[in-house]
């Protein structure tokens, strides 16, 4: 029963293009929602259950997409090999930052993300050379999975929903353990998980290396399926849109991450008919639902439902 | 200088009480105990070992355990959580082998349940188990702390002001707790204000004052120094033991 939520995450990702084949909104707007989900699922690690902010995930995500186009264009990598190597200098530099970032707190954590995430940004348009520019980097291959090659969106759509439900598997098997409730007790009380045995600072680096991984693998897959890079992919708007995602969908809910992701890609791709009241609309809904429901849409629409089941089976008795 | 000279021994399977007026160190005293403050000088040995300059999760991993006074309860989780989150140093599963969910972690998380039930029964909270930590009433997070602590498997076990808040029914459920704490060979550490629970309950009793150690003994014998009476218990005061 652990894993309920999580096989029913699977038949609705296996039934959608089977029962709307070819839908825009399935294989293409599906990527990006399955791609925003591992990024948000990640983050909601380190966010929702270990309470350190991160306003910089945007940069491991440009540091996976990357470190894919660079080595695939300019030095012709095999797909999977550029992808590796991205994850390991991604793992590598969010160790050698946690130390010093994570011992801060609230706003100054806040601060020291964010800017990390302006001077990978900077770096994206400034170190032309390398990556292009402001233009960014073309031409990047499809992705080759041992002879399978992934170059439509059917085969897109393979690739990510399974990224994505092996994200929300690992990160259900993560929270729901010993480590994983550490993670929740330095969030709770770093003054008592230390007391527990837990070296808080090596937990928080831990976790943000994970975070950063997920990250990083979202990114790679991003290039390999978008062909081309930009800096405009991984700039500090899509740092907060990421938080956001987290926030709405439910802090400290893995299904709520995903949720708020999807539903807020979902939005993005819905509202363009509106033109220029998209944002508009946006920001109301966003408001609306962090006023009615401060939990977050699916971590309160669940309990919810478990309410009203509740009313139910008690309204049933005399 | 917050503390000066104070010096004390406790020894296996007793309870000692450490009592004094607020703001004396008692606090403060755990704190260092713990490693939370680094005093400048001093020693702090542990069934032979040296405490003092440690952090506290290794200080932890030696043997002790302890409760805050203001609650430091992990709100974002339900009862169980908490107590098996004091399962930690029990278990060796890392971050690998738990995201992964092998076989090992599937057994070990049963055992990590089984301890933390047996932590919340000797506590008398087990059907709060599956409850969010954050709902119930502070008498009952207070228990919750200490069956956290408890789940350590500590050798020692540090209470700082268990009784406050409580009433009198739950202040001597809580004698009655640190009294099967101590018969599962558990020694106590006890920092507490109220009087009759601590003359009840302790085997011997350091007093601070000041930061500095007014007397050490009995409770028959604390009772009876005109300095502690005078100093602390507010002169003609006599408390019922």
């Amino acid at each position: 029963m652990r894993l309920a939520g999580f096989y029913l995450c699977v038949v609705v990702v296996v039934l959608l293009p089977m029962v709307f084949p070819n839908n825009y909104f399935v294989t293409v707007v599906g990527i990006s929602a399955g791609l925003h989900a591992i990024l948000a699922v990640g983050l909601n690690l380190l966010m929702g259950y270990a309470g350190q902010i991160s306003l910089g995930h945007a940069a491991f995500f440009g540091m996976g997409a990357y470190s894919s186009a660079i080595l695939t264009t300019r030095f012709a990598w095999p797909g999977v090999w550029a992808m590796l190597a991205g994850l390991m200098v991604t793992a590598v530099l969010a160790w050698v930052l946690a130390r010093p970032i994570l011992r801060l707190r609230g706003h100054y954590l806040a601060m020291a993300t964010l800017g990390f995430g302006v001077i990978i940004h900077v770096i994206m348009v400034q170190a032309t050379s390398w990556t292009g520019g402001p233009d960014g980097l073309t031409g990047i291959p499809p992705l080759n999975l041992l002879g399978w090659v992934v170059d439509s969106d059917t085969r897109w759509y393979i690739v990510i929903a399974a990224t994505m439900l092996l994200a929300i598997w690992l990160s259900l098997n993560l929270i729901d353990s010993r480590i994983g409730r550490a993670l929740r007790a330095v969030h709770g009380s770093e003054f008592a998980a230390q007391m527990l045995g837990i070296n808080t600072s090596r937990a928080k680096t831990q976790v943000f290396i994970v975070s950063a991984l997920f990250a990083a693998f979202a990114g790679s897959l991003f290039a390999h399926q978008q062909g081309f890079v930009s800096p405009d992919s991984f700039s500090l708007t899509i740092s907060v849109e990421l938080v956001t995602m987290v926030v709405l969908g439910g802090m400290a809910s893995t299904f709520g991450a995903a949720g708020g992701a999807i539903t807020l890609t979902l939005l993005h791709a819905g509202l363009v008919v509106f033109q220029d009241y998209e944002m508009l609309i946006h920001g109301v809904l966003l408001m609306a639902v962090m006023i009615f429901m401060p939990q977050g849409l699916f971590v309160g629409l669940s309990q919810a439902i478990r309410k009203i089941g509740h009313g139910l089976r008690s309204g049933n008795r005399p | 200088m917050a503390l000066a000279g104070v010096s004390f021994q406790v020894s296996p399977h007793s309870i000692y009480a450490v009592i004094g007026p607020n703001g004396a160190g008692k606090t403060t005293l755990f704190n260092a105990l713990c490693g939370f403050y680094q005093p400048s000088a001093g020693s702090v040995r542990f069934e032979g070992h040296e405490l003092l300059g440690l952090p506290p999760y290794r200080i932890a991993a030696h043997g002790l355990a302890r409760t805050f006074q203001n609650l430091q309860l992990f709100f974002n989780m339900t009862v169980l959580e908490n107590v098996m989150a004091g399962c930690y140093l029990r278990a060796r599963t890392g971050l690998i082998a738990t995201a992964l969910r092998l076989p090992k972690v599937r057994r070990e998380e049963r055992q990590l349940r089984a301890w933390a039930r047996e932590a919340l029964e000797l506590c008398e909270l087990g059907e709060r188990a599956a409850q969010s930590a954050g709902a119930l009433p502070y008498g009952l997070m207070k228990r919750v702390e200490i069956a956290r602590a408890l789940a350590t498997q500590p050798r020692l076990l540090l209470l700082d002001e268990p009784a406050a808040g409580l009433n009198d029914t739950e202040s001597m459920d809580l004698r009655d707790l640190i009294g099967r704490i101590r018969a599962t060979g558990v020694t106590v550490l006890l920092v507490e204000h109220h009087m009759p629970l601590v003359m009840s309950v302790s085997d011997r009793l350091l007093v601070l004052d000041y930061g500095s150690v007014l007397a050490e003994g009995a409770p028959a014998e604390i009772q009876a120094d005109p300095r502690v009476v005078s100093a602390y218990l507010g002169g003609a005061v006599q408390y019922a033991v």
